[in-house]
């Protein structure tokens, strides 16, 4: 590609819209690419099916366990969605571009982090409640599963991002970025799981949505930082 | 200017030879310290009204948990400082930190399980202190595999520096998330150590055990550092000057 046309489309450019275009092609790119999109889903269904085929058939054993399983299930497939969140932009250099770009790359990369969660935490918040009926869970709970599911995964995505970021130049980082994002994860698995079961008891299940809501927020304001710093490290 | 002290901390040759210099200070104060407080709590400690002897684990136990997080945080904060004003020597500090943590954290582990199977009757209860220290682990083991992962060491220094800074600010947040989860799903622990509650002929060789421990752990951290400069400036000239003399 020309630099110079580069140059001039970025010039000018304020932060936010430069985050709003990257947004826009990120969502663009990832509907061109839609069978990428359906594999972490799939991968959901599939671990949510295990269980029951695992432990029991009998509905009122599985909804017990339901809370953990929704929340295990979702946990591991936003690891498996994190491939595709640098992957791609790494290898053709278009995040190579993004630094050299002269926007503020934590901008950049929280934009690119929020259509992340657009293009799979919003999906799977969606699918947790048909996840959740074949677990036996009460339909009145279902409404608290997707609020949990999709401000659980917004902290998901971006702790996520991170560690997306920090593996972005080791090769086969599969396992290893397991290892550095799910212990970092564990406290929305707590609170989310903890939402998730009191919504299927009937109880309320705000206060540990207020904290998810907590962590999100956290995650927010920090993990873009340190993923900018981490995506410098790694394509020095 | 006074502040010259803190220039030469930056440089490799210099932190090498003090090294070398305090190692074996720190090394026999922690062994003197070590040993008395093992008499101490071994030997001269009455056995506890409840627990008996089994209490007296709390000696290596206690320590260790302490000092896992105290490896953390010394790593964390050398890492920070690497990362922010770019000084080799504290990466490498950060370095050599992170397997004296992750052992200190796995003899916490194994100490608390044996413990907890002579309290509980099992060797391992989802205690909050417990699982949060089961984490810390994995985020040591997640920081040493990040390392090992990366071929070039500044990479590996910086990028494992980064992890290690998200990761002190998870510390708390997983301990609390932890010890809320677990107060939710079960009675409160059995064990209640409250630390003012102990008799002095306990609570000083405990003391003296965090001492040795933390001398201890100078000591490990001085004698893996002079490896970690080795290793990191075998291409310079003073190496070889160092080795030779």
């Amino acid at each position: 590609m020309n630099t110079s046309v580069i140059e001039t489309s970025t010039r000018g450019t304020s932060a936010l819209e430069a985050a709003r275009l990257v947004l826009a092609r990120d969502i663009r790119l990832a509907l061109r690419k839609r069978g990428q999109l359906v594999q972490p889903l799939a991968f959901f269904a599939i671990v949510t099916t295990l269980f029951p085929l695992g432990i029991s058939p009998e509905l009122s054993r599985l909804r017990d366990v339901a809370p953990g399983v929704l929340w295990v299930a979702a946990l591991l497939s936003s690891l498996l969605a994190l491939e595709f969140l640098f992957r791609d932009d790494a290898q053709d250099g278009t995040l190579e571009q993004h630094v050299l770009s002269g926007q503020s790359l934590t901008w950049l990369l929280f934009a690119k982090t929020v259509a992340h969660w657009l293009l799979t935490g919003l999906p799977l918040a969606v699918m947790a409640p048909l996840a959740g009926l074949s677990l036996g869970v009460p339909a009145a709970a279902l409404g608290g599963i997707v609020v949990s599911v999709a401000i659980g995964s917004v902290a998901l995505s971006l702790i996520g991002s991170i560690g997306a970021a920090l593996t972005l130049g080791v090769k086969r980082s599969g396992a290893l970025l397991s290892l550095l994002t799910l212990p970092l994860s564990m406290p929305v698995l707590i609170f989310g799981a903890r939402a998730t079961e009191l919504a299927i008891k009937g109880a309320g299940f705000a206060p540990p949505l207020y904290l998810l809501g907590a962590l999100a927020v956290l995650g927010i304001t920090l993990a873009p930082l340190a993923a900018a710093a981490a995506v410098r490290i790694s394509l020095e | 200017m006074a502040w010259t002290w803190f220039h030469r901390l930056g440089s490799p040759p210099y932190i090498y030879g003090l090294a070398a210099r305090l190692t074996p200070w720190f090394g026999w104060l922690a062994a003197v310290s070590i040993v008395g407080g093992l008499y101490g709590g071994l030997v001269l400690a009455p056995a506890d009204y409840q627990q008996g002897d089994d209490f007296r684990i709390i000696y290596v136990h206690a320590p260790s948990a302490w000092m896992s997080l105290m490896v953390y945080s010394t790593m964390a904060i050398s890492a920070g400082v690497g990362l922010i004003w770019r000084i080799k020597v504290s990466h490498a500090v950060a370095a050599a930190c992170a397997p004296i943590g992750a052992s200190f954290t796995f003899v916490a582990l194994v100490t608390g399980s044996l413990w907890g199977y002579r309290m509980w009757g099992t060797y391992w209860e989802w205690d909050p202190r417990l699982t949060s220290e089961l984490i810390l682990l994995f985020l040591y083991l997640g920081y040493m595999g990040l390392r090992s992962a990366m071929d070039d060491m500044q990479r590996a220094d910086r990028a494992s520096a980064v992890l290690a800074v998200v990761g002190i600010v998870n510390v708390p947040i997983i301990h609390y998330s932890v010890l809320w989860w677990n107060s939710l799903h079960q009675a409160p622990s059995v064990m209640q150590l409250a630390a003012p509650t102990m008799p002095a002929s306990m609570l000083i060789p405990l003391l003296l055990m965090f001492l040795g421990f933390t001398l201890m752990f100078a000591a490990l951290l001085l004698v893996r550092l002079q490896a970690e400069i080795l290793s990191r400036e075998r291409t310079a000239n003073w190496i070889r000057e160092a080795v030779a003399s």
